[in-house]
């Protein structure tokens, strides 16, 4: 029972709208979290208030025993919490190879270099293959990102989020827009990631064999409270749970 | 986002832009040659073009406009001229005026970037405006609207190592031919580097560099003081060439020519305030001999280029010269 | 400073943040529906206040309709540069249209050049105002209070059209969101031309309002647009109450700052609208 994160009483609010509610949460290093719901559960503003891009109306977030509840997102990230976006945040006008660049020569402390060249530098330049190899785009490292099909876009996006070495990483919808053979790609990864890596991921999805298959524990949340956490078989049993997903398949 | 200074260029490119640039050396040499006025024009291009490209580093690299670079070009050159007027060294001079302004950069930097976007413009207006405001009133030390006049041309010294005197307008040319260069060839080596990229970065996307660990206002900071201190050089330059100082490079006005220059060659590219310094002056002087009313053929131009133009000169060389002359790399790195 | 002191510069002060209202409530406006910053907007007013000196003066129109037809004049241009140009790169960087709009800067001062010559045209005060009013025991210009009725006129006709009629109701349905005033059957596309027309008549009409007490000249376009940004920042980018304070707070800091401080005047306006944009970058009474 390693706690790597913790929340105690997150609230956001967004003018009358609760968005995120008294949310308290552990998150263990080593295991592989799911947080699941209908839409607008809450769960991407969770991510946002649990990496700093939005700020918490109130509540406490501690990462390893540190409180990083006032810090900056930047900042968050050079502790070691990282995240992917939703919506494929890359820089669409570099290649592949030039993208992660600057996250590796981020953690290198290197990026204020005025005078070096980036592509000369073989800490980087190693660094670089290295992640390439893991997320399988070697091939296209010199392709510009926006030409990137779908798929590579959010290979890609993990890993930009997996660059700067986290030891929690968060990964909102990592398969989004993705088709079986690319989501499958996703959960090879994902798993190849957690072995190699020791990077431990908390995922944001809504595609149910992922979750059932991926990971070691589910979070439930609906209307920005979470409503039960358990085991992937126990969630997938849960009356409540298939209850708010009216409607929608629950796994197999 | 039109065009993108790629670290990757086409083969052909590259042979286009040494050859280009060779041309340009020699002929930038060889200005002594077609007399006082000529020189004193390209000075002043030169000039231009520095102030210019350092405020390119803001706008295009870190996407950042700012109406009031002229703040550091004045303090850069009045600060040059009360050393000048005190101490006859022009190192001293250049290397005051220089410092100067990076250090009102970096203060006035420091306040501004909190804020982006139109609000970042107006606040690098009101302190540009600031400036001018305390040169104009402040007679005793700046002559007020009279400016600073009599500022010498004083020798470039550094004891024990060189002497040269600088009266003759082509010795004083020379002078500002290597500063311009080694400032503008700093700022290349900036682009190149891991700052660049971080630069460049924070323009595509803002919050992928937030998470990849830097923080985009430290960034800012860097980017607008180093700006800063381009201007600041560049105005240092200008006023040993005259002789004096006036409260006119304080003005937004003023302001707008690095802007107007890096529209009018292009903004997404690095040689492209360069060139838009050059056509600025020679339109500028061809409208002169015809009409007086070259801010209204500049305004004209500036509105045709926002609408039709923006990549400016460059990307139109780019785009429809390069593909008539040869095979370009396409975007999947494939040549063609 | 006596009371008297007080009192009298306090009026002029009020005048003088007139013609500011007038120019900050156009910018504002403008700025609220289409989300443009237009730079030429002191430019408009300097071509309203040319616009006036020659119908007055060359072509002896009546004053009062002479104000008029200056204000429509610069509406008319406002029109042409919004239905030509700045349509064609609403989509665009927020830079562009700071550009664009410098552009017509540069245009203007030259044209006003070459209509009306560089030297500076003197105001022509029309009889009916040529004359003063004792206040606090001297003598006070009836124009500027005038100037100050005026004012005052604008700004309840200004908020009788927003507020209570339903053209009003479009303009802040389309100033609060565009997409949905769009989607319910606005043509937006013309309302940002009448937008931006009555922007540059509010503009125009000001630089008007000033012919009888302040010398034309083409360099005026560009330090007023300084005054108005300053204005505008004060107040809150988008706030029109705002403006209305922001403008009474330059204009009375104009007056008073010209016996406290003569030479630090300027300097303290930017000083303001530094500190304001660094500790209240939404404005004293918030913006958008």
């Amino acid at each position: 029972m390693n706690a790597l994160f913790q929340a105690w009483g997150v609230r956001k609010t967004f003018g009358e709208f609760v968005a995120v509610n008294d949310v308290e949460m552990t998150l263990e290093k080593g295991v592989l979290t799911s947080i699941i719901g209908p839409n607008g559960a809450g769960k991407t503003t969770l991510i946002n208030l649990f990496t700093g891009k939005l700020p918490c109306d109130s509540g406490r977030l501690d990462f390893d025993g540190t409180e990083i509840t006032g810090l900056a997102p930047h900042q968050r990230v050079r502790l070691g919490v990282s995240r992917s976006f939703q919506i494929t945040n890359v820089f669409q006008q570099m290649t592949v190879a030039e993208n992660l660049q600057l996250p590796v020569l981020a953690r290198l402390g290197r990026a204020g270099r005025p005078f070096a060249r980036p592509d000369r530098d073989p800490d980087v330049r190693g660094e670089v293959e290295s992640l390439l190899a893991d997320i399988g785009l070697g091939k296209a490292r010199d392709v510009r990102a926006k030409a990137l099909p779908h798929g590579d876009q959010r290979l890609l996006e993990i890993g930009m989020a997996i660059a700067c070495r986290p030891r929690l990483c968060f990964l909102d919808e990592p398969c989004s827009g993705m088709n079986p053979g690319e989501r499958a790609q996703v959960q090879e990864l994902v798993r190849k990631l957690t072995k190699m890596r020791d990077v431990t991921f908390v995922i944001v999805e809504h595609d149910m064999d992922v979750v059932f298959a991926l990971s070691d524990r589910v979070i439930v949340m609906h209307q920005g409270n979470v409503l039960t956490e358990g085991n992937p078989d126990a969630i997938r049993n849960d009356a409540r749970v298939k209850e708010i997903y009216l409607g929608e398949e629950v796994g197999a | 986002m039109d065009g993108w200074t790629t670290l990757t260029k086409t083969r052909l490119e590259t042979r286009l832009a040494l050859a280009a640039g060779a041309a340009l050396a020699v002929a930038l040499l060889a200005i002594p040659l077609f007399g006082d006025y000529v020189i004193w024009l390209t000075a002043n291009m030169l000039i231009l073009a520095l102030f210019a490209v350092g405020f390119n580093l803001l706008f295009s690299f870190t996407g950042l406009l700012s109406f009031g670079q002229a703040a550091y070009f004045a303090i850069g050159g009045y600060v040059c001229a009360k050393i000048l007027l005190a101490v006859p060294s022009l190192l001293l001079g250049i290397v005051g005026g220089l410092l100067a302004a990076g250090v009102a950069a970096l203060i006035i930097g420091f306040l501004c970037v909190r804020h982006t976007e139109i609000y970042f413009a107006m606040l690098t207006l009101a302190f540009g405006m600031m400036v001018h405001s305390i040169i104009w009133k402040w007679r005793s030390v700046t002559g007020g609207d009279d400016g600073l006049v009599g500022v010498p041309r004083a020798p470039l010294e550094i004891p024990g190592v060189l002497s040269v005197d600088m009266a003759d307008l082509d010795r004083y040319y020379y002078f500002v031919l290597v500063l311009v260069s080694l400032g503008i060839y700093a700022i290349w080596r900036v682009v190149r580097s891991p700052l660049g990229l971080t630069l460049q970065s924070i323009r595509d996307s803002e919050s992928r560099v937030t998470f990849s660990g830097l923080s985009v206002r430290k960034y800012r900071l860097i980017a607008f003081t180093i700006a800063g201190l381009a201007s600041g050089l560049a105005g240092a330059l200008m006023v040993p060439l005259g002789r004096s100082a006036s409260p006119a490079i304080a003005n937004w006005t003023f302001s707008a020519e690095p802007v107007i220059a890096t529209l009018l060659g292009g903004a997404f590219t690095f040689a492209g305030p360069i060139v838009g310094a050059f056509l600025f002056y020679i339109i500028k002087e061809i409208v002169v001999i015809f009409t007086g009313y070259w801010m209204m053929t500049l305004g004209i131009i500036v509105v045709a280029l926002v609408l039709g133009f923006r990549g400016g000169v460059v990307s139109v060389v780019q785009r429809h010269l390069l593909p008539l002359l040869a095979r370009r790399r396409n975007d999947t790195g494939e040549r063609r | 400073m006596t009371f008297d002191a007080l009192v009298y510069q306090g009026l002029i002060g009020v005048s003088l943040a007139m013609y500011l209202w007038l120019l900050a409530a156009g910018l504002t406006i403008a700025f609220g529906v289409l989300g443009v910053v237009n730079f030429a907007h002191g430019s408009l007013y300097m071509l309203g206040g040319y616009f006036a000196f020659t119908y007055y003066l060359t072509l002896e129109i009546n004053f009062w309709l002479s104000l008029l037809l200056a204000a429509l004049s610069g509406a008319a241009i406002g029109s042409i540069m919004e239905r030509f140009f700045l349509r064609y790169i609403y989509h665009l960087d927020l830079a562009y249209q700071i550009l664009l709009t410098f552009g017509f800067v540069l245009i203007f001062a030259d044209a006003a050049r070459i209509f009306w010559g560089g030297i500076p045209l003197i105001p022509p005060m029309p009889e009916v105002f040529d004359s003063t009013v004792r206040i606090v025991g001297r003598p006070f210009p009836v124009y500027n209070l005038f100037v100050i009725f005026v004012g005052i006129a604008a700004s309840a006709l200004l908020w009788l059209l927003l507020d209570k009629t339903s053209w009003g109701e479009t303009v802040r349905a389309s100033a609060s969101d565009r997409e949905m005033a769009g989607a319910l059957g606005v043509n937006i596309p013309r309302l940002f031309t009448v937008v931006f027309s009555f922007a540059a008549m509010l503009a125009a009409f000001s630089g008007a309002l000033g012919t009888p007490v302040r010398a034309m000249t083409p360099g005026i376009g560009t330090s007023v647009i300084i005054d108005v940004f300053i204005v505008t920042v004060i107040g809150g980018l988008g706030n029109l109450p705002g403006a209305f304070v922001g403008a009474l707070i330059i204009g009375l800091m104009k007056a008073y700052g010209v016996l406290l401080f003569p030479d630090a005047d300027l300097f303290m306006t930017y000083l303001i609208m530094a500190l304001v944009l660094l500790f209240r970058p939404k404005g004293l009474l918030g913006g958008r």
